[in-house]
This record gives structure tokens, sequence and C-alpha cells, in this order.
């Protein structure tokens, strides 16, 4: 009786957190100068870039793997995810462990970014739908703007960006070529 | 306060199913013919559990079953029926629907209600039987009970439990309902160990009980309400006889007889309880990953230690520590072979039955311990190889006395440590491989060229080419042709092998290789530029440096080199991995020749490193199965290194080949 009623009350907590709730919580991080959030419930660890494992046949963006207490971690570089430019690794670089949900259950997928910068409340109405950009822009990944303190912060969905295609855009191209 | 009994029907179905097992090999026990009354009443008392448990969780199917079968089983056990072949057959029979029964329940599978009800009828048929022929066998066998039965005309039952019986789930007021169906009960209560309020532990029992049971009642029905608990409680049960003090001595002093027999086979049992505790295979999996995590962190401790003299002591200590825990820890995933073995006296009384031939089969080793995915996944191939030597390496008895030997044939298994391996060895003395057959039949398929000359080793490997059979008629037991290529590609997917050895007329001898666990593995550490990766031990064949003159070239692309009349093709690990290597030149680094599948290929890498053992870890877990790697690992200083793919690499080789071969002919 007591699980159940705990259960009850977590699911409750993660509509409370969640997008639909009145009260979101997400780790915004910096790349390229923009700002991006990812659910806070979803992060893992936030932890200093330490050299990976290189796994070959693999996309550029996929950086290597990493052993994160016995687990093995797929390391993803969102720069080069998004096409960015690259830029060389610093103390400041930082890699953040999150899970990600799909058909098969929960993985663990590690990303770089340049820095993590805060945890933010955001309410409910000032979640705004992603503007249509047409073919310019890809806006699958993410879920809604959000606008804190006069920044804007895309909010990732981070399940969509790592279950539709590994591949970046480009590669995809040069394989239909 | 209402008990939600589902939660331990999984439990239920777990000790019905090792109950089962148990009744199974007591059931082929007695077949051997020897008068076993512990093996009966090990049967007895698992059907009993099952009865029980199954009339609580609501499977009245099975508890009907059951009672049948318990039924028969007390009248083998009271002597008052003969054990004969058949019966035990029909109980065997009956032990398989009782396993399809409770399967079908537990996982919803399809349920052959048609052989249960056959069963089921003929056990009641059985039964039935006895009734009408059951006054010779108490006529004969009651000589020395009837006297007493008859004489009393009730018992006197003193019953003082011991405090802690309430707690063991023994509820003494629903004995004597069961008492009470039995003759006339009568129930005195003495209340005098009953303490003062204020020191009264609610879970514990302090009351005796008197009880005066009247009416003609077998002692041994008695005996059956209280065989739950006669290590619990003090109990005396006597005759209510016109002579009270003469009757009362022997009557009370068969109660101890009796008692001691069945006392000790149940501490037995009780002990073998104590000593086992069931726990959940993912928490083990956990504590082995945890325990990984502490080796790595400990050898990363001793590589930064070694600045500082004070802290190695403390350090080899941990390092010593962590080693035993990890051993230990590995342990627990591991299960006797006597799990597989187990099922192997049932499969060989059923096949030697069918087949009209007499075997025997001798068991040792039971205690080798094998991790549980080993213990699962080698069973099949198990079962394959006993078919294969009951149905081919075994003959008739006549043909067995015509060629001078014991009309019982023999098969055995074994299972032993060797050099970091589990042998398993299958042995018959039947009538052994008849080579040129082999060989003949090989020919016939195209698997070799008549004109080359093979060794005795090398036509006996044969057999294990996918395709081959040297069963004149194929039965349903084996000779279906997918024989023992499957058996083979089985155990080396489990890292092991398979040999065989066979002298015609005296019988052969298969070998099974396996590894000790699958969570561990041999390697060695080979170096391609900067990065390191783990090639599988088993799978290489040696290493070698080569010289310009031993390469060729196919259409001027496709590298091979000759080893020992071999043409073995090169892969160049750094093009297909695309990493930086520190040699190009062939004759400058070295090449790993690896094999797996009977293909041999050439790895070219830069260097060999250490060898070591490596737990292996999924890749997929996290992220996705990659090309020509099969896991990963992780290393003394906490970095992850990738483990070869040895079948997938020699793929890939081939599909290279089957280009070059293409460009060659056009």
């Amino acid at each position: 009786m007591a699980t159940a009623a705990s259960t009850e009350a977590m699911q409750l907590d993660q509509r409370g957190v969640g997008l639909d709730g009145d009260n979101a919580q997400f780790l915004s991080f910096i790349l390229a100068g923009e700002h991006y959030g990812i659910d806070i419930l979803r992060v893992q660890e936030i932890k200093g870039w330490t050299p990976v494992t290189r796994v070959p046949q693999t996309p550029q963006h996929m950086k290597g793997v990493l052993n994160l207490r016995g687990t093995v971690v797929p390391i993803v570089d969102m720069r080069m995810r998004f096409s960015l430019e690259e830029i060389e690794y610093t103390p400041l670089t930082v890699v953040i462990v999150m899970s990600v949900k799909s058909d098969t259950g929960e993985r663990l997928v590690g990303i770089v970014v340049d820095a993590v910068s805060d945890v933010l409340n955001v309410p409910a109405e000032n979640i705004k739908p992603t503007p249509d950009f047409g073919d310019k822009v890809s806006t699958e990944f993410i879920n809604g703007l959000a606008s804190v303190d006069d920044k804007m912060v895309m909010l990732l969905d981070v399940d969509q960006l790592f279950n539709t295609n590994e591949l970046p855009a480009e590669e995809i191209l040069e394989q239909v070529k | 306060m209402a008990i939600d009994v589902s939660q331990f029907l999984q439990t239920f179905y777990e000790e019905s199913f090792e109950g089962l097992d148990i009744m199974e090999s007591g059931l082929l026990n007695l077949d051997g013919g020897s008068e076993n009354s512990e093996s009966i009443n090990d049967i007895f008392r698992a059907a009993h559990s099952i009865k029980g448990g199954s009339g609580t969780f609501g499977l009245n199917a099975v508890a009907s079953f059951t009672h049948v079968l318990e039924s028969l089983l007390d009248e083998m056990r009271d002597g008052r029926r003969q054990i004969t072949k058949e019966g035990v057959n029909l109980l065997l029979e009956s032990v398989d629907c009782l396993r399809e029964m409770l399967k079908a329940s537990q996982g919803g599978d399809e349920l052959d209600a048609q052989r249960i009800a056959d069963v089921h009828g003929r056990l009641e048929a059985m039964w039935g039987k006895k009734e009408a022929a059951s006054p010779v066998a108490t006529a004969s066998g009651a000589d020395n009970e009837s006297a007493a039965s008859e004489a009393n005309s009730g018992w006197d039952i003193k019953f003082s439990p011991f405090a802690y019986i309430l707690k063991t789930g023994n509820e003494p007021a629903r004995m004597f309902r069961e008492l009470g169906e039995l003759g006339e009960l009568t129930v005195t209560v003495n209340t005098d160990k009953v303490p003062d309020f204020s020191e009264m532990d609610p879970d514990e029992c302090f009351l005796s009980w008197d009880l005066k049971l009247e009416g003609n009642v077998k002692r041994s029905a008695i005996d059956d309400v209280f065989s739950w608990i006669e290590e619990d409680c003090d109990l005396k049960i006597t005759p209510i006889a016109s002579k009270p003090d003469t009757a009362s001595q022997p009557a009370a002093a068969s109660g101890p007889t009796a008692a001691p027999t069945s006392a000790s086979a149940r501490s037995g049992g009780a002990t073998a309880e104590a000593a086992s505790i069931r726990v959940g295979i993912d928490k083990v999996d956990s504590v082995i990953n945890l325990v990984g995590e502490l080796v790595i962190t400990q050898s990363m401790l001793s590589t930064t230690g070694e600045a500082y003299p004070a802290l190695q002591a403390g350090l080899a200590q941990l390092e010593r520590n962590t080693r035993e825990l990890q051993e230990q820890v590995m342990r627990m995933r591991m299960l006797p072979v006597s799990f597989v073995f187990n099922r192997f006296p049932r499969l060989v009384h059923d096949i030697s039955q069918k087949l009209g031939k007499q075997i025997e089969l001798k068991m040792s080793g039971e205690q080798t311990e094998l991790d549980k995915t080993v213990i699962e996944k080698v069973t099949d191939p198990l079962v394959h190889l006993i078919r294969n030597s009951l149905d081919h390496g075994i003959e008739m008895p006549e043909d067995r006395r015509a060629a001078g030997k014991p009309a019982t044939g023999t098969v055995w298994l074994d299972a032993y440590h060797k050099g970091g391996n589990i042998i398993i060895e299958v042995k018959d003395d039947g009538k052994g491989i008849d080579k040129s057959v082999v060989l003949a039949k090989a020919i016939e398929r195209g698997l070799v060229d008549a004109s080359v000359h093979l060794e005795d080793e090398q036509i006996l490997d044969l057999i294990f080419q996918p395709g081959f059979s040297t069963a004149k008629e194929v039965s349903d037991l084996s000779g279906r042709g997918v024989g023992m290529d499957v058996v083979r590609r089985n155990i080396q997917s489990l890292g092991g092998g398979v040999e065989i050895r066979s002298k015609e007329g005296e019988g052969s001898t298969i070998t099974v290789r396996l590894p000790l666990t699958l969570a561990i593995l041999d390697g060695q550490t080979v170096e391609v530029g900067t990065e390191n990766y783990i090639v599988p031990l088993v799978s290489i064949v040696e290493s070698t440096q080569i010289k310009p003159e031993m390469l060729n070239y196919v259409a001027g692309k496709g590298e091979t080199f000759m080893l020992r009349d071999e043409y073995i093709p090169v892969i160049r690990l750094y093009e297909i991995f695309d990493s930086k290597p520190r040699h190009t030149d062939i004759t400058k680094g070295l090449l790993v020749v690896v094999e797996s599948d009977g293909k041999k290929i050439g790895l070219f890498v830069d260097d060999l490193l250490g060898q070591q053992q490596v737990v292996i870890k999924s890749l997929e877990t996290n992220y996705k199965k990659v090309d020509g790697i099969s896991g990963a690992t992780i290393l003394g200083d906490g970095s992850v290194a990738l483990i070869l793919d040895i079948p997938g690499l020699i793929r890939l080789s081939q599909q290279n080949c089957n280009t070059d071969r293409l460009k060659m002919s056009a």
C-alpha cells in the first residue's frame, strides 16, 4: 500500500516538474553562445571533460565511450551534432550525462557542451512553441522556447535527439548521394 | 488483516518446480529397484507440499491431481502397495503433467488437457485397482500392526508444542480440526505454563494439550497430522487400551523410534534450506558490477600510491582483499553442473526404454561449478550429445553380448576443472565411430576431396561439419542432420570447444571445454597507433612477424600471406578502424593470426601488449552494435578498451575477398 502511494506521489511530482506542469526545471547549458535547456530530471551527473575511447566505424560526433562507474557510456559532441564550428576543449568544457528513453528502455548518454550555466525555473506560460523556420533550421529536437531574464533558452527533446537518427543532416545527405 | 497471497505465488512456483525435481530423482532411485524408504518419503513430502500450496493458491486442478498422486505414494510409503516399474513410470509421467500444469498456470502456456486427463485417469485407475487388491496386501503386511490397531479403541495424545510453534506457521487449532475428522476428539488444554500477562509474548505459545481421540484410527493417520511439526514439539502418542501399563510402554517407544528416522531425513533437508537463500540474479549482477568498480578504483589507487611508501602495506592489503572479494562475488553466479546433469537420469531412462537398450548412466563431478548463463546455454548441446551416445553409440543388448561386452551399456558423464576451463566429458562404451563410413559420407557429400589423405582426428572432426549425419535412418531422437555442427557452434559461441575421440568397438568420448564464466574473458591487448584493443585469447592461433616474400596479392589488392601451406588473408586493423598507425609497412608490425569457425585471418597491428582477464561490458546497453566490436571492457587505469569481434572481422574480410574475386574474374 505504502509503495503504491509513493509511486503515485512520484508520478505527480514528475508531472509537476515536467513540461505540462506549472513550473518546470531545466538545466541550461551554453553551446556556441546560445542557451539550451534540458529537463533536469533527466540529468544524471555533470562532469569535466576527460579523454574517451574512440569507437571505430561510428559517426564523427560520436566522440567515443567513457567509463562511468562501471558503465560504458557513449559521449556525443553537441557542436558536431548540430554542425556547429568545432573548438578546442577547455577546462570549462563539461559532459552532461543524462538518461534517454526509447522503446527498448532507458540508456545513458553523455553530451559535450561548452559550459553549464544554471538551473532554471520556468513557469509553463513562459514556454512558447518553436516557430517554424521552414527548411532553413531543423527544429524537430526542440520542445519549445523559454524566455528567462530576457534570454531565449531552447528546450531540447533529448529522446527525440538521440533516437531518431544518430547521423547529422550532412552525413545523411552524403549517404543519399 | 488481509494478506495478498499473490506475492508468494512466484515462490510457490519455484518451490514446486524444485519439489518436482526431487520427486523425479527420487522416482528414478526407486526405479533402480532399491527399497529406499528415504526416497519415497522425499517424494511423498514433495507431493504433499505441492498439494498444500496449490490448494492455498486456488490451483484446484493441480491440487486434485496431486491428491491422487499423494494417495498412491502414501500407500507405497506404508508398504501397502508394491513399487512396480509401471507404477514408477506412471508417477514419472504425472510429474511431467504437474510440471506442465504449473508452467501453464505460471506463464499461461498451452496445456495439453487431453494428456493430463489421461494420466489423471490412469492414476485413479491404479489407485482404485489397489482397493480391489488391497485385502491381500493388508493381510500380509499388517501382521504386526493389526494386533495394535484392532485392540485399541483410540489414542491418547500428549501434545506440548515449543514456544516458537506459531512462528513456524503451524496452527494447533487447525490440526485438532483435522484430528477431529478422524474420530471422536476430546481436547483438554493445559495452561500451567502461561506466564503473567505482563510477561506474556503474544507470538509465543504457552499451552499444551491432552487429546483423546476415540474410534478406530490408524497410527499413521495421526502421524500425518503431526508430521510437519514433529521437531517443534514434544509429542507422546499412546493407544487407549485395556492394558494401560504394559501396552503404552512399547507404543510410546515406537513413537520415538519412528520419529528419529523421519527426523533425520528432515534435518538433512533443513540444513540444506538454511545453507542457501534466494536472491534475484539482478541483485547479484549489480553486486558484481560494484565489485568490478572497486577493483578498478583499487588499481588506480595502487598506481598513485606507489609514490607514498607509507601507503604501500595498506594498498597491498586492499589489493588482496578486493581480489578475494571479486572471486567470491563471481562465485555467487556459479551453480553446480548438477543443475544440468540432474535431468539426464530421466532422459537415459526414457530413451533406453524406447530403444529397448539397457543403459546405465554414471555421473561424476556434479558439484563442479559453472556460471549460470553458461549452464543454461550448455544444456541443449549436452542433451544432444547424450542422445547421440544412447542412439548411435550403445548397441542393442544382443549385439553387445555378441561382441563380448556386458549387455548393459554404460554412459559416463563427467565434469572437472582443467586449466581455467571446465571440461564436461560424455563417454560411452558403445560401438564407436566407423571412420570409413564417416569418410565415405563426407566424400559423398562433397565435404572433402577423395584424393586427400586425412588423419583419424581429421576424419572424426568431419562429424562437426554442417549437414553431416551418418545415421542410416532418421530417428526422432537424433540423426536429423542438424546435429553436431549446431552443438559445436553453440559451444563455440560460449567461448568453448568440442573434441571427439573414438575407437571402433570400444566407444567414443566427446570432450566439451567451457569457460568458467561468460562475464570474464582472457584477452590479449594489441596496439594500433595510440589505441588499444582486446583480442579474445581463445581465437588467437599465433602471432608472427612476416617477411616480404611470404606476401602475395590477389589481383594486386587482396593481401594474403602463406603460413604453413595455407593462404591467410590480411586485415589491416588501422584501415578498417581508420586510426593512425605507427607502422603501415606490413613487415614492421605484427600479424596476429586469429581463427573462428575454422577460418583464419591475419590481423595487422603495431604491437602486442599484455595479456589479462577482462570483464566484458556490452556496448549495446547504452549505445548500439558496432561492426567488428563485440563489447568493451574497463582497464586498470579506468579507461575503456574495445574487444574485437573476430567472427565479425572474418566476415568483413570475406566480403573483401569476394569483391576481389569478382574483380579477378571480370
